[in-house]
């Protein structure tokens, strides 16, 4: 795909391909490799291939990512800046950066061994920055305890759950090792626990009552493991991704002690806990909710609890950093956490950005009122004006229907497809979604990825784009989502 | 074994291998409900010793280890005020040159703040070529930010810029971009690629060919992955030479028990320094294409040649020097990484890997198994276009540029040698010539009273060597345990990396504290 030609048969023949078709899951994972190949064709091959031919539209916009820079958003100057100065010390002589810049960089290449961030740091990351991640947990938990040594930075935070998954999963093991897992659910996930030899089971969260977790529905999971695998994880995303929702504290308790009782491992993906804008939200950690409880639980659930520096609004994807804190683990498993941990390390960029999320600008210093101006006034009230656009717009057609935007970075709407298009899309041996998607890109120059990729309920078809973008482009996108829409309807009516 | 038609395949293997497999310890168990004092029981672990996945028991990563664990106690300790026979600990156990005061390239730390910060593209303390660099960086990347996820594969432009610096190198050898990756530090593509190649089970299982000594990333993955480690011996009086006597000795007895799949060579090594020769690599390409071998070839120390009549040669150079008998059929995959050479950026992590002739199916996984971490750092990814492409004569920043690189490669060079000879002058150590790399890898003869103390603990003898040396001077070590030894042999690994005058007053440490050892050993003997 690396030529400027653009080659769909190639990606129709891909997206054809299923291969074990023992786990749903495995098919998930071929489909996501069509929909890389999408989307390697969506950023990279059709931009070249537009000059030569006649479109509707001058660019692709690829909301296909979490990924708000992307998307157009720009980066926090105070974390930029933070981060320029560190890379090269010079620029902190003469008045260039803000006072604040200086001392937060000089005291963080203070945290570096020989005051570079080119060397590397230790195992669980970078001492001074893991005190910092362990107080903005208490601050964030109102109080609960958080010991540093429990905490451990890893290049994102997908690396961080593929260790955690590798000292749960034993491959060698008869039965296979099962984790329990959303459906919908982002693909990575899936791909890590796939290659790793564990069985997914899914749960479906309940659409119609906004993606709600039903206990009733867990239980059928667990049950539906009986005989398969050896459920050992139950692996929960809040706020949600794909789906936008965000769990209730009640809902929370409820898994905790459905895990408690039913001896499972709790892995908390939290990484959009920066991004919750529903106006009945409110985000509550795993952690808090567990410690809320109280004992004997609080003292014994075994929970892993994920974060990032890719998302929230600060979105530096880029720098893959991220981090995992493990709650009442058995010190011996520790140790050899350690160890997988140990045998490649951290980039020192992004822990750098990640003391920043953690400890932003204060009131009062000097970086404070432009980082309050972007970070808590204007960043949020984008957000918030894409979350209505979209609801409106996306409600506004019979034939899509949208759930409740309560928190995450995407949109995750029901595109209800005529027969006629579902036919189509078999032809081609592709899914509806994904072929609604493509059609989506060479028409309208907007990429989406297609719901089969983060798996759905049978029948049902989806699609998610990121609404962490500036403003206009929101409207763009959403101005081109409906013409094309309405020409796909009625050409397949 | 019959087994129902209805049983899909996945399902058949699972009969499959609870018929072959014996009672085995990995046979996950239900968590034993605790007693407490009182005789009530506790509610146990979900994840413990037990039911932990087993291969994960089994890493180590001794650069890493309970050594360096030790000595960061010490530190703290020391920073607590606590009274030591030595100032500060030295951290002699990591090939990390920033830490040890390497100063880095000023251009590449230009670009990158450029980059970080485009704002200061208008700072007219910035050098031209510098900006221009930060701009055609920035423009490959989504949205004009570092911040955006890249391509899993790496940044286009940085790939393509990666195959013309392998072109240039390699004295024209052709390199499709298509063909390279960036990774997370090579260590992720070393990782990676070791994932493909494991498979099967028991008499089959993938076996691995890697050299002892090596480097403990190795040990660990493979360990990890339960593939089967197949040790060849690098030959300590030939000056770690590899002979293709021994490749064939250990290929022969491991294919008794395994199917080795793969052979992966260290040049220069870790953490012997040794520079193969041409004609040895040659041979290691005749061996693997006769015996249908996966060659990985880590060279992430390429620019670190030290010694006289020494030369770094590509393994790919040399394949398609070969002709096409070999270089249309041997696989190769290649690392490189911005850790090590003249640039040192460990913290970075930027890497990737060049792969020859991988089938376009395995391809395929490939791509699968890097999106899950989705995309390597991409300031990481721009450095390693920077490494790649540094500036060129005439460029503002070149003469800067050559000066810092030069003064960092022979200081290396100065160190390399200081180190070898100081620890030959100490009896009961000899240090090969560190002809290559970041680290001396000397035999350390230890004395019989020692060793069985040593024992007494449970220790290796040259750990509890280390830890001795560690606790007396402050100096941390990595024990030769650590990467493997020939049987009764013993070696620590020590970097060449602290600065030149601390290195002389280390090396004295150690000469000193050696002769510490063996002193009381005779004392004891004597005092019989």
């Amino acid at each position: 795909f690396h030529n400027s030609e653009c080659n769909f048969s190639s990606i129709v023949v891909k997206a054809g391909q299923i291969s074990n078709p023992l786990l749903n899951c495995s098919k998930m994972a071929y489909t996501v490799q069509a929909n890389i190949a999408m989307r390697d064709v969506g950023t990279w091959v059709l931009p070249q291939h537009l000059s030569g031919v006649r479109k509707s539209y001058r660019e692709v916009i690829d909301v296909s990512w979490g990924d708000p820079h992307r998307a157009g958003v720009k980066p926090l100057s105070f974390v930029r800046q933070v981060l320029a100065a560190c890379l090269y010390p010079e620029l902190m002589d003469g008045d260039k950066l803000m006072v604040d810049v200086k001392q937060r960089a000089q005291r963080l290449l203070g945290t570096c061994a020989g005051g570079s961030v080119g060397s590397y740091c230790a195992t669980a990351g970078i001492p001074q920055i893991l005190q910092s991640i362990s107080q903005y947990i208490m601050r964030r938990d109102g109080g609960v305890p958080c010991h540093p040594e429990n905490i451990y930075i890893s290049p994102g935070s997908q690396w961080a759950l593929t260790n955690i998954l590798k000292v749960l999963v034993n491959s060698e093991a008869s039965p296979r090792t099962g984790v329990l897992i959303p459906v919908p659910c982002h693909s990575t996930t899936i791909i890590s626990l796939t290659t790793l030899g564990a069985v997914a089971v899914p749960y479906y969260l309940r659409e119609e009552r906004g993606w709600a977790l039903e206990m009733e529905e867990l239980q059928r999971a667990l049950d539906s493991a009986k005989g398969v695998c050896n459920p050992v994880a139950l692996y929960m995303i809040n706020p949600g991704n794909p789906a936008g929702y965000v769990q209730s504290r009640k809902s929370i308790q409820e898994v905790i002690r459905f895990a408690a009782e039913k001896k499972l491992f709790l892995l908390a993906d939290e990484v959009y806990q920066d991004c919750v804008y529903g106006k009945e939200s409110e985000f509550v950690s795993y952690k808090r909710a567990l410690a809320e409880i109280g004992a004997p639980l609080s003292d014994s659930v075994e929970l892993a609890s994920f974060h990032t520096a890719s998302k929230g609004l600060m979105g530096e994807c880029g720098l893959r950093t991220g981090y995992v804190e493990l709650v009442n683990l058995d010190p011996a498993v520790m140790k050899h956490i350690n160890n997988l941990f140990s045998t490649n390390s951290c980039p020192i960029l992004g822990q750098i950005a990640l003391d920043v999320m953690v400890n932003p600008p204060q009131p009062g210093d000097p970086s404070y009122p432009l980082y309050l101006k972007v970070r808590h006034f204007y960043l949020p009230a984008s957000l918030a004006q894409n979350v209505r656009r979209v609801e409106e717009v996306i409600n506004s057609f019979p034939d899509f229907s949208c759930q409740p935007l309560e928190g995450g970075a995407f949109a995750f709407p029901r595109v209800f497809l005529p027969p006629k298009a579902i036919e189509r899309a078999k032809e081609a041996g592709l899914q509806p979604d994904t072929f609604y998607c493509l059609r989506l890109l060479e028409e309208a120059g907007v990429l989406f990825s297609p719901g089969t990729e983060y798996g759905q309920k049978e029948g049902t078809y989806h699609i998610r784009f990121c609404i962490m973008t500036p403003t206009d482009t929101m409207e763009e996108i959403l101005r081109r989502l409906s013409a094309f829409h309405e020409q796909f309807m009625k050409e397949f009516s | 074994m019959k087994l129902p038609s209805s049983m899909n395949h996945g399902t058949a293997l699972l009969w499959k291998r609870r018929a072959l497999s014996s009672l085995s310890t990995t046979r996950r168990g239900l968590p034993k409900p605790k007693m407490s004092d009182n005789g009530t029981t506790s509610r146990g672990k979900v994840l413990t010793i037990d039911n932990m996945n087993p291969t994960v028991k089994k890493v180590e990563y001794a650069v890493r280890g309970p050594i360096v664990q030790r000595a960061v106690e010490l530190e703290k300790e020391l920073s607590e005020g606590m009274k030591k026979p030595f100032a500060e600990v030295i951290k002699a156990n990591i090939g990390d040159a920033q830490a040890m005061g390497q100063q880095p390239i000023t251009f590449f730390r230009q670009v990158l703040a450029l980059c970080s910060y485009p704002e200061l593209l208008s700072d007219s303390t910035f050098p031209e070529d510098a900006k221009s660099r930060a701009c055609r960086i920035l423009n490959s990347c989504g949205g004009n930010s570092m911040g955006a996820y890249s391509a899993s594969q790496g940044i286009d432009s940085v790939r393509q810029d990666v195959a013309r610096f392998i072109e240039r190198r390699d004295g024209g050898v052709p390199c499709d971009p298509d063909n390279v990756y960036l990774t997370t530090g090579a260590s992720d593509g070393i990782v990676t690629m070791l994932k493909l190649l494991v498979c099967g089970e028991g008499a089959t299982r993938t076996g691995v060919m890697i050299s002892i000594p090596q480097y403990p990333l190795y040990s660990a993955a493979l360990a990890e992955l339960g593939a089967v480690q197949i040790n060849y011996y690098l030959n300590e009086e030939k000056c770690w030479s590899l002979d293709i006597g021994e490749l064939q000795r250990s290929l022969d007895e491991a294919r008794l028990h395994c199917n080795p799949r793969a052979l992966c060579i260290i040049n220069p090594g870790n953490p012997t320094g040794q520079v193969q020769s041409r004609e040895c690599i040659e041979d290691v390409i005749r061996f693997a294409a006769k015996e249908r071998l996966f060659l990985m070839a880590d060279e992430v120390y390429q620019d670190n040649v030290y010694a006289e009549g020494c030369q770094f040669h590509s393994f790919k150079k040399v394949l398609f020097e070969m002709g096409p008998e070999y270089s249309e059929t041997v696989e190769l995959a290649s690392f490189h990484s911005t850790s090590k050479c003249y640039m040192g950026e460990c913290g970075f992590r930027g890497g990737y890997m060049e792969i020859i002739n991988m089938d376009n199916d395995v391809k395929d996984q490939l791509t699968k198994l890097l999106s899950v971490r989705l995309c390597s750092p991409v300031p990481g990814q721009a450095l390693m276009d920077l490494v790649v492409n540094p500036p060129q004569p005439g460029e503002p920043s070149y003469e800067r540029f050559i000066k810092e690189r030069t003064a960092t490669l022979s200081a290396l060079a100065e160190k390399a040698r200081l180190t070898e000879q100081v620890l030959n002058t100490v009896e009961g150590i000899r240090c090969n010539p560190v002809q290559g790399a970041m680290y001396s890898f000397p035999r350390i003869t230890i004395p019989e009273k020692a060793i069985q103390e040593a024992k007494k603990l449970g220790q290796q003898p040259d750990m509890f060597y280390c830890m001795k040396m560690l606790e007396e001077t402050g100096i941390c070590l990595v024990p030769g345990s650590g990467f493997g030894q020939k049987e009764g042999t013993y070696h620590f690994r020590m970097t060449i990396l602290p600065p030149t005058d601390k290195l002389k007053i280390l090396l004295n440490n150690v000469k000193e504290f050696h002769q510490r050892v063996q002193a009381s050993q005779r004392v004891y003997v004597e005092g019989f």
